[in-house]
């Protein structure tokens, strides 16, 4: 070792996963070398640094304290630019690229002097449940103080401030056998699946597969070094069209008949990614079925200050060793309650690493165990516990003694590793809806039998030992057991959980590192109450951090359940939840961002309206032309001119955003009697009809236009957003209710291009491009429809109107519907006639008070609540809504009708959605009896125009009403509907 | 995401082909207008909502449209059954059999 220069801390020679070549990043700013393939956490170790981060509560100095996804501290904030930064990153995950840039995050000035430490010192106040003790009152606090500060203190590391522009993308996938884990246990299951000729995928969330056989050296299968033998059961693998290997890949959740969906991380470890490439991929993969060879995850010892930078898991320093050639320290210390500690600090040892002390937490410890390390001059201390450690920014010693008291000792360290064992991850097993069975021989959760076609095998399943594990791998894949030759120095993965000594008592003993739990929180919390782990967990925040629990659970359950003197499995397990591990959101939204969020709909005319400078808005997946501006006009003036213009002369307007069902068929006017409330028998071809249609609970449902162009078939149109579900409500009818009736329904909506041309010229501007009919108004009158030809074109010409105007509708196929459209404009133009857009089209028929279904109605209004009693053919004997409509509750005085209102300072216009009240000067909650529906400025009228649903509105027509609103009471009277032309003699001129 | 068999298609599609419409097997009575209102309660507002057994209506709707019944396991999201709409219900003792 070179302790002065760069990567002093690294060991030539050693490390299966490092390259030669070397590779620069930067920490805080600061230039470092690494090799590739090393981690960010690897390399910073290697070049001497420890301290990575600091706590979120109480800002301690934090260094890594592990290699793998469990990693609570050492988060980083990875950047390529503005747009390329991600936060809470964990350093034991992140590769490191040429480039690399990482922060440290939770720190202000620098990780090395941080202002918030100050909260460590403050720390007896911040004890578990601080928050709800302390932010109670005085309440006028919140707003002011409480809640900002809570917000400036609350999350770690910062979002990107541009719009991310890399691409994610999703796959979905079908497979045999899903194996999730590519260590020893996952291989060996893949190599005997794959003989099988089962299609397999693979998947392990590493850079390489390999598990745990990258990290103990001391592992022979076949005489072969673990490294060695994954290596060449990889290179078998690859070379079989039948299995899929994905490495850099999660499996973050499992979900019903063994969906499971997985993480890949593409280019998150290049220096430069090529363009083009997905930066994650979402795979959803369908297995017949899948085994979780997931592993297991070391705990930390639970001690007084077992968070200084420079404590570590044993595990993660054999890694670092094995796998990157980084020694951890100079002297390293090792407190351990389970065996596998031993190999790490015997592979240190031998690499010339001065172990001062295995501070041995059990009292009965294998022989071969002491021999050993006897042998290595590795002095051992039995039945003992670390009572504390010193050093501020990195530990500097280490403070033991027998777990009686005696024979306290102090020593120097600069590192200190620890084990208590191990717990196997059950996160997917539990996901897949099987229930975690208590081991008490082992102290530990293992899995069950899964409801689904799942099993686990290898440490996830608390097996030990490795030819164990191949007879699982063999057993699993109904393979005859393998034979191997198999080397192995440690294997027994038990320990011990919960807190060592008297550190539930006092000292800060974390148990959960990231949110800042200690064992005497969770002490706190069962005395004042929390009896359930469930609670317990909320109350202390333990397991809820970004790591959600990995290395804490455990612990505090142990903890809890020894306070509580109950069992472990009576205290329970909190739940385990998707995703395994943090996933990003761009991997979950992958295309469906941006212009494929949600398609958007536009018309055969949609372009000629943006070339005429149209405004647009949304109307469901719709974008319609809201109005069309001329230059000068603001909103408000473009809309009185649109609606004046129509009025007084001529307007055109797409509607072909209409929703249009063919009803087709001989029983096709039985059908309409069912599903409408109107009666259709009695109409005859070439007319059309205004109809309503209801729920089965007498509620309008929607409405429209339908035109009867022959005795077997019928124009149906709907609302705009109403399409699908009218579509969908008919279908369920037809072929649930009334199977035998001979209906075809067929969506048209896209279709036919409708084009309305409405006021007094209107006739003459459309006359000349008519070919077939004759459009007089006794030969045509108001409500009839006919197909004949527009411009040569195959069209269905309907006589009504939506403005209270003549008016007509020309549906011509959509490929023409632009032509047709222009052909219109052009004869409208010199007439001079108007586009107009959707707003005046809003303002003309509440004018007229024509309804429109889910504004002035909202799915509790009856027809004759909307007072289209005139449109439900009572002599019908059956309906969709009838025996509905016969419910007290509907049929009650009093209920919420719809009226005009008319305010008496004619130029306030009501807010949509305003309340009504009949006393303003009751005492405040005083009874609302109504809101506002539709109201808009009518320049036709010169007064504003609203419509309302009121109790008992009917009876009320002449009276007085109030709409209270935030600065002042606006007087309404209480109208008809229907403001413009009431007897309706221009829809017949 | 469940996959549902299509008993019209005759062919198991991604549950995104598919859109659940509620409790199967609820007759709509000819003579509604007789019906009185404990009966139209009971008709159209109450639903089972079972832990376990469900039988329950989907539509194939972005395939071939039609509606079917099928017998799901709401805790183990297995389905036992699909058949087509108009198909008697099955018996109890036939979807204990199901169970097994």
């Amino acid at each position: 070792m070179n302790p002065s220069g760069q990567q002093q801390f690294r060991l030539p020679g050693r490390g299966s996963r490092i390259g030669a070549k070397s590779v620069r990043f930067t920490f805080d700013n600061k230039p470092y070398e690494a090799l590739e393939g090393d981690t960010l956490a690897s390399a910073l170790l290697a070049n001497g640094v420890h301290l990575m981060g600091r706590s979120f509560k109480y800002h301690r100095p934090r260094g890594v304290l592990a290699a793998g996804v469990e990693e609570p501290n050492a988060l980083m904030q990875i950047s390529r630019d503005n747009a390329r930064t991600t936060p809470n990153v964990r350093a034991s995950v992140q590769e490191v690229y040429d480039g690399l840039q990482a922060q440290s995050q939770n720190r202000f000035p620098t990780l090395n002097f941080d202002i918030g430490g100050v909260n460590n010192l403050l720390s007896p106040f911040f004890a578990a449940g601080f928050y709800y003790k302390t932010f109670k009152w005085p309440a006028a606090a919140w707003d002011k103080i409480y809640e900002p500060f809570i917000r400036r203190a609350a999350g770690l590391g910062q979002a990107p401030t541009e719009d991310d522009p890399d691409r994610y993308s999703n796959r979905f996938a079908h497979c045999d056998v899903l194996i999730i884990g590519g260590g020893a246990a996952g291989l060996m299951a893949a190599k005997l699946a794959a003989k099988k000729k089962q299609t397999i995928i693979i998947c392990d969330e590493n850079p390489h597969f390999g598990g745990w056989l990258l990290s103990d050296t001391d592992i022979r299968i076949d005489g072969k070094a673990g490294p060695d033998w994954a290596a060449d059961t990889i290179t078998e693998l690859a070379a079989m069209n039948n299995v899929r290997l994905l490495n850099r890949t999660t499996g973050i959740g499992y979900f019903q008949q063994n969906m499971v969906v997985l993480n890949q991380r593409i280019t998150e470890h290049q220096s430069k990614p090529e363009s083009g490439d997905a930066r994650e991929r979402m795979w959803q993969v369908r297995a017949g079925k899948v085994i979780i060879a997931q592993g297991a995850i070391e705990r930390h010892m639970v001690f007084p200050d077992n968070d200084r930078p420079g404590i570590m898991q044993a595990s993660a320093a054999q890694s670092f060793l094995n796998k990157f050639g980084v020694a951890v320290g100079s002297q390293v210390a090792v407190y351990t309650a389970c065996d596998t500690a031993y190999a790490a600090a015997f592979d240190l040892a031998e690499e010339g690493i001065d172990i001062p002390i295995i501070v041995e937490h059990r009292t009965d410890i294998a022989d071969d165990l002491l021999a050993q390390a006897s042998e290595l001059g590795i002095r051992v201390i039995t039945g003992a516990v670390v009572e504390g450690t010193g050093g501020k920014l990195r530990i500097n010693s280490v403070t033991f003694a027998k777990q009686n008291g005696n024979d306290r000792e102090t020593i120097e360290v600069d590192a200190l590793i620890t084990s208590a064992g191990w717990t196997p991850s059950l996160h997917l097993y539990s996901q897949s809806r099987g229930k975690p069975q208590w081991d008490e021989d082992t102290q530990r959760f293992l899995p069950g039998e899964s409801p689904q076609e799942c099993v686990s095998i290898g440490a996830c399943n608390g097996t030990d030992d490795l030819s164990d594990i191949f007879a699982e791998a063999a057993k699993c894949t109904g393979s005859r057991a393998p034979r191997h030759a198999i080397e192995d120095d440690v294997s027994t993965m038990s320990g011990f959980i919960g807190a060592t000594g008297t550190s539930a008592d006092k000292g800060k003993a974390f148990v959960d590192f990231q949110n800042d739990v200690t064992a005497k929180d969770i002490a706190l919390a069962v005395r004042e109450g929390m009896h359930s782990i469930e609670h317990v967990k909320r109350y202390t925040t333990n397991g809820m951090a970004t790591d959600q629990g990995k290395l804490s659970n455990m612990h505090g359950l142990a903890i809890a359940s020894k306070l509580l003197k109950k069992p472990i499995p009576a205290v329970g397990l909190t739940t385990f939840r998707a995703p395994y591990t943090p996933t990003t959101f761009g991997s979950f939204v992958g295309h469906s961002r941006g212009r494929l969020f949600d398609p958007i709909r536009q018309t055969p005319i949609h372009d000629w309206a943006v070339e005429n400078g149209a405004e647009f808005e949304p109307v469901s997946q719709w974008r319609r032309a809201w109005y069309f501006p001329r230059s000068g006009e603001d909103m408000h003036q473009a809309v009185d001119r649109e609606c004046q213009t129509v009025r007084s002369v001529a307007g055109v307007f797409d509607a072909s955003t209409l929703g249009k069902i063919e009803v087709v068929g001989p029983d096709a006017a039985a059908f309409m009697n069912i599903i409408y409330t109107n009666g259709w028998d009695k109409l005859k071809p070439g007319r059309a009809k205004y109809g309503i249609m209801c729920r089965e609970d007498g509620f309008i449902y929607d409405d429209g236009v339908v035109g009867k162009l022959s005795n077997n078939r019928f124009h149906v149109t709907t609302t705009t957003g109403g399409a699908p579900r009218v579509l969908n409500h008919m279908e369920d009818f037809l072929q649930t209710e009334f199977p035998d009736m001979r209906v075809w329904l067929t969506s048209t909506s896209e279709q036919w291009a409708t084009i309305a041309v409405q006021g007094p010229k209107a006739r003459q501007i459309i006359e000349p491009l008519i070919t077939g009919v004759t459009i007089s108004n006794e030969k045509f009158p108001h409500m009839s429809v006919v197909e004949c030809n527009v411009c040569g074109v195959p069209a269905r010409l309907f006589r009504i109107s939506f403005t209270g105007e003549l008016g007509f509708e020309i549906n011509v196929p959509a490929d023409y519907g632009r032509a047709v459209w222009e052909a219109v404009w052009e004869r409208a133009e010199p007439l001079g006639a108007c586009v107009y857009g959707t707003e005046a089209m809003h303002v003309m028929r509440a004018e007229k008070g024509y309804i429109i279904v889910g504004q002035d109605t909202d799915g509790t209004v009856t027809p004759y609540d909307a007072g289209l009693s005139w449109a439900i053919a009572k002599a019908k004997p059956d309906f969709v809504g009838k025996r509905g409509l016969q419910r007290p509750d509907l049929m009650a005085q009093g209920r919420r009708q719809l009226v005009g209102l008319a305010t008496k300072d004619p130029s306030k216009v009501l807010e949509e959605g305003a309340q009504i009240v009949a006393d303003p000067t009751c005492p405040v909650p005083m009874k609302m009896i109504g809101f506002v529906t539709s109201s808009y400025w009518s320049g036709t009228l010169g007064k504003s125009v609203a419509l309302a649903l009121i109790e008992d509105g009917t009876n009320l027509i002449g009276k007085s009403l109030y709409a209270p609103m935030a600065d002042e009471v606006i007087e309404v009277e209480v109208t008809g509907t229907v403001f413009y032309d009431t007897k309706g003699e221009r829809l017949h001129g | 995401m469940l996959v549902i068999h299509c008993p019209y298609c005759q062919a198991e599609r991604p549950e995104l082909e598919f859109a659940n419409a509620g409790e199967a097997h609820i007759v709509r009575p000819n003579n509604m207008s007789d019906m009185t209102d404990a009966e139209f309660e009971k008709m159209f507002f109450v639903r089972e909502n079972p832990k376990g057994v469900n039988l329950e209506r989907w539509r194939h709707i972005h395939g071939c449209g039609r509606f079917f019944n099928a017998i799901r396991h709401t805790v183990s999201d297995k389905f036992l059954k699909v058949y087509k709409a108009g198909a008697p219900r099955p018996s109890d003792a036939e979807i204990a059999e199901l169970m097994k």
